[in-house]
């Protein structure tokens, strides 16, 4: 192992590195399939049956990215990963209930007698709301340090209510992309008014963050690193005036540029992760441990590390497949 | 109630409503693959229709096992965090090859095997079949390599309380895993062998009288006897391993308080720990001895060998252990009567599924839970008697537990009791509801995305592969 430097020093950013990426893969793919669940009580019958068939054959491999962060979590940082769990304990907890109201919800509806449609339904909504409240509340308190005051609770209320509007957001951009005429043409509706929320979102925490956090405070300000940080917000700015002008002009008659809320997304969602990456480093849970602290032994990460350089281009592949297998307008998935 | 006892249950509640769907997942992949493989062959409808029906049980149980493992793999952080501490080393890289190579397959595959047959090549079908199989069962095998790890430790070495692995190979191979594997594999199979008899034997009793039926039936029953006796073969020598390294497990199975020769077959008993003997015992003489050292002098070990000097049981708690170990055993014996009766009655009749006699159906249709039954008092047998340890020899369970308040425990806990009592009720409630429309010739009528075949209408031909 030793081509690579010391791998003590080099493993647990890896490693820390893959988790974030899986996060941010979560978030992004999951959110996406959360979203449409938030959407659910703003759609007829016929619409909710259409936006459940457009996320069908990705739900599961999306939601399988939570597994691989808390699984990376696991295995790479065992000290860190009981530290934030049992911190977390009741939004966790929150958490799976509501994801198991959603998965199953998916299946139910679809199976069950038609009288009880209704209640999957509204089990669907429900479970993808728990899911992203607590999701955002646990973001929240892990920024603040994993502390429970009631000026870190407010803070996490904020957080758990604008990553709410973040998938939703997501969840309209994916319903823009995968279907046509009439829900489209609402998707889109429901597209800009996410993107208030999310400016809105993207601002508060903005500002609250360093007030409420001193380390923040000191990583943000403090020159001249802050220069790095910079490009953030210039980038995030550039991004939503562009969305927003492709918004006002969508639907197109031929579906072009469907695909731009979408990505505007995905971008807005890896620029604020990386900048809460930035203001963490080299902290895995703040302020308390850094990751080489908490790292397990190197020869453990480096027996998952071969796993990963071999097995993560191959999910990749298979990804990319189902992907291509089922692209295209979610209205044609009905009755293969 | 403290947050330890507190923790126990809920994280045996949680994994005991995870494994029923596994159990079904992993087995009916392959049943699957095999009706699509007949129908392929034959053309015949009748395999059709079976692989239509039970396609949509596949994806409903997998939903319920994708969205409970999720809960069970925050389990550890949350209720748990000291084993990770301590053999993290040896879980955390088990728990990601299992993510890694088996998850992600899965999940990938499922979308096209449930949403593609129309929209992908039938060959690119069958292999995403294949692979969704495949991908279920090599997950059962990184966990129970690490469960079986859990009970027979091998392969690591201790460095300042923690554990490291030092031979790989012996860590997967561990003492254990054969046998566990082997024996849970095989548990899947005729949990799957007995659902689809017992669902298939509804059908008829309701009325319903069509080939696929009966070609379900048959298969179930088949199945069921085919594998039961490899099971009770496995499940003895599975015993005999088990006995060679966790003694103790085996005394409590076997209510066996004295280290003596000719120890009895327990049939009856009821262990009691305050008075350390038995009472009610009724037993069939020597034949425990027979059973696990081939002959009648053979000396068993007892439970009063595991106690320390100052008289705290080291041995697990006996009464749960001793009654879970012959529910399984029992139900094992049911399945072997109740299968064979079914192929003898068929056989000898040689009218088929008409052989059968009512009765034998009806007990058909109770025996679809059977398969869950015994796996789960097989679970229970095997983890109740690893305790105290939750990793054998090397770490207890009380030294585990998360420091969280033993309330906040309490009432996530009854929260968790109520959705899974609630879907429980709503996945059975959908098997006999799939099975009754079934039966009436009505399962087309509402379009689901993932039939095969645009449903009811008439002449639309299946595209044969
Ligand atoms: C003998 C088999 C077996 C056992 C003992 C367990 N599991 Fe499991 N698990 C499976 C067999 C399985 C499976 C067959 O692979 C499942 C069920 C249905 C499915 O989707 O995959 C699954 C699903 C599943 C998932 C969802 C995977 C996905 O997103 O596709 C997770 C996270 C876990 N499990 C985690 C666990 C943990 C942490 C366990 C132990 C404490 C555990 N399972 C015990
Ligand atoms: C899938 C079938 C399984 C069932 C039904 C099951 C059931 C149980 C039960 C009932 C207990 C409680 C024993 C007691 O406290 O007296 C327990 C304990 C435990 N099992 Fe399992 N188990 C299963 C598989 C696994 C697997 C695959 C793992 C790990 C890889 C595992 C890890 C544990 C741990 C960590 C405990 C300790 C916590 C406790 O004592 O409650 N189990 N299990
Ligand atoms: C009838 C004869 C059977 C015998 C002699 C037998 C024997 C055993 C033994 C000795 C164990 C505990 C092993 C240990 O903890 O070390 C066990 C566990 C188990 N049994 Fe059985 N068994 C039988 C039937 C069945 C049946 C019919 C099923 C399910 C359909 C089943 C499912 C299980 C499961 C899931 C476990 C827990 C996992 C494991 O440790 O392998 N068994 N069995």
């Amino acid at each position: 192992m030793d081509i690579f430097g010391d791998p003590a020093q080099w493993l647990p950013l890896t490693f820390a590195g893959l988790m974030g990426l899986s996060i941010l893969i979560y978030v992004v793919l999951d959110g996406f399939d959360l979203g449409v669940g938030l959407l659910f009580p703003f759609a007829d019958e016929a619409e909710k049956d259409r936006m459940i068939a457009s996320i069908g054959p990705f739900w599961d491999a999306n939601e399988t990215w939570l597994v691989m962060a808390v699984g990376l979590l696991l295995v790479a940082f065992p000290t860190a990963h009981g530290i934030i769990l049992t911190a977390l304990y009741l939004p966790v907890a929150v958490m799976l209930v509501g994801l198991i109201l959603r998965g199953v919800a998916f299946e139910f509806r679809a199976k069950a007698p038609p009288a009880h449609k209704r209640a999957w339904n509204m089990a669907f909504f429900t479970g993808s709301l728990m899911a992203a409240l607590s999701q955002g509340w646990m973001l929240g308190i892990y920024v603040m340090g994993l502390e429970t005051t009631w000026a870190t609770a407010t803070f996490a209320a904020l957080t758990a209510l604008f990553l709410t509007v973040g998938y939703s957001y997501i969840g309209a951009a994916w319903v823009v992309l995968k279907s046509d005429s009439a829900l489209q043409t609402k998707a889109v509706g429901w597209a800009r008014g996410g993107i208030f929320g999310v400016l809105l979102g993207i601002a508060a925490i903005s500002v609250a963050s360093p007030l409420a956090s001193p380390r923040i405070f000191d990583k943000w300000f403090s020159f001249p690193e802050a220069l790095l940080l910079l490009p953030l917000p210039l980038m995030s700015g550039i991004v939503l005036l562009a969305l927003w002008f492709t918004l006002a002009r969508l639907p197109k008659a031929d579906d072009s540029f469907a695909w731009v809320p979408f990505a505007a997304g995905v971008v807005l969602f890896a620029l604020a992760f990386f900048g809460l990456a930035y203001s963490f480093y080299p902290y895995v849970v703040p302020d308390q441990l850094t990751i080489y602290e908490a790292a397990s032994a190197p020869e453990s990460l480096f027996i998952i590390f071969l796993g990963v350089c071999i097995v993560l281009p191959v999910i990749v592949l298979y990804s990319a497949l189902a992907y291509t297998v089922f692209r295209g307008k979610a209205t044609e998935l009905r009755y293969d | 109630m403290d947050t330890l006892l507190l923790s126990r249950i809920q994280f045996g509640a949680n994994i005991s409503f995870h494994i029923l769907f596994p159990t079904i997942t992993i087995a009916l992949g392959w049943v699957l693959l095999f009706f699509k493989l007949r129908f392929n062959a034959t053309g015949d409808m009748k395999w059709m229709d079976a692989y239509r029906f039970w396609v949509k049980v596949f994806a409903l149980s997998f939903a319920m096992g994708v969205v409970s493992g999720i809960t069970m793999s925050f389990q550890f952080g949350t209720n748990w965090p000291g084993f990770m501490e301590t053999v993290g080393n040896i879980a955390g890289p088990l728990l990601a090859y299992e993510v890694l190579t088996a998850f992600f397959l899965e999940a990938a595959f499922l979308g096209i095997m449930l949403f593609g047959f129309s929209r992908v090549p039938g060959w690119l079908h069958t292999t995403a079949t294949v692979l969704v199989a495949f991908g279920t069962t090599l997950s059962a095998f990184w966990i129970l390599v690490l469960n079986s790890w859990m009970h027979t430790p091998a392969g690591y070495e201790i460095r300042d309380g923690v554990v490291f692995a030092s031979d790989w190979l012996a860590v997967i191979f561990n003492p254990s895993m054969p046998y566990r594997l082997a024996h849970v594999l095989l548990a899947s199979g005729l949990t799957v062998a007995f659902l689809i008899a017992g669902l298939a034997a509804f059908r008829w009793l309701v009325g319903e009288r069509s080939a696929t039926v009966r070609t379900q039936l048959k298969t179930g029953v088949a199945l069921g006897a085919l594998l039961i006796p490899v099971q009770i073969f496995v499940g003895d020598m599975h015993g005999l391993n088990t006995l060679e390294h966790q003694p103790a497990k085996v005394a409590a199975m076997e209510g066996n308080w004295e280290t003596q020769s000719n120890v009895p077959l327990l049939l009856f008993a009821i262990p009691d720990e305050e008075t350390r003997s038995n009472r009610y015992e009724v037993g069939i003489p020597n034949l425990a001895s027979i059973i696990l050292k081939h002959k009648a002098e053979g000396v068993v070990p007892g439970l009063n060998d595991f106690v320390a000097e100052d008289g705290t049981p080291e041995h697990p708690p006996v009464l749960p252990v001793f009654w879970s170990f012959r529910t399984m055993v029992g139900t094992g014996f049911a399945m072997l009567f109740v299968s064979w009766a079914a192929v003898g009655f068929m056989a000898w009749r040689r009218r088929g599924v008409e052989g059968l006699p009512k009765p034998l159906l009806w007990v058909l249709v109770p025996m679809a839970g059977s398969g869950w039954l015994a796996t789960l008092a097989g679970w229970y047998t095997t983890e109740i008697g690893r305790q105290p340890w939750l990793v054998t020899g090397l770490l207890t369970t009380e030294q585990a537990v998360a420091e969280v308040p033993a309330p906040l425990v309490g009432s996530t806990l009854a929260v968790y009791l109520v959705v899974y009592a609630a879907l429980l009720a709503a996945y059975i409630g959908v098997l006999f509801y799939l099975s009754l429309r079934a039966a009436r010739g009505q399962l087309g009528t509402r379009p689901d995305p993932r039939d095969p075949v645009p449903a009811s209408r008439g002449g639309v031909q299946i595209p044969a592969e």
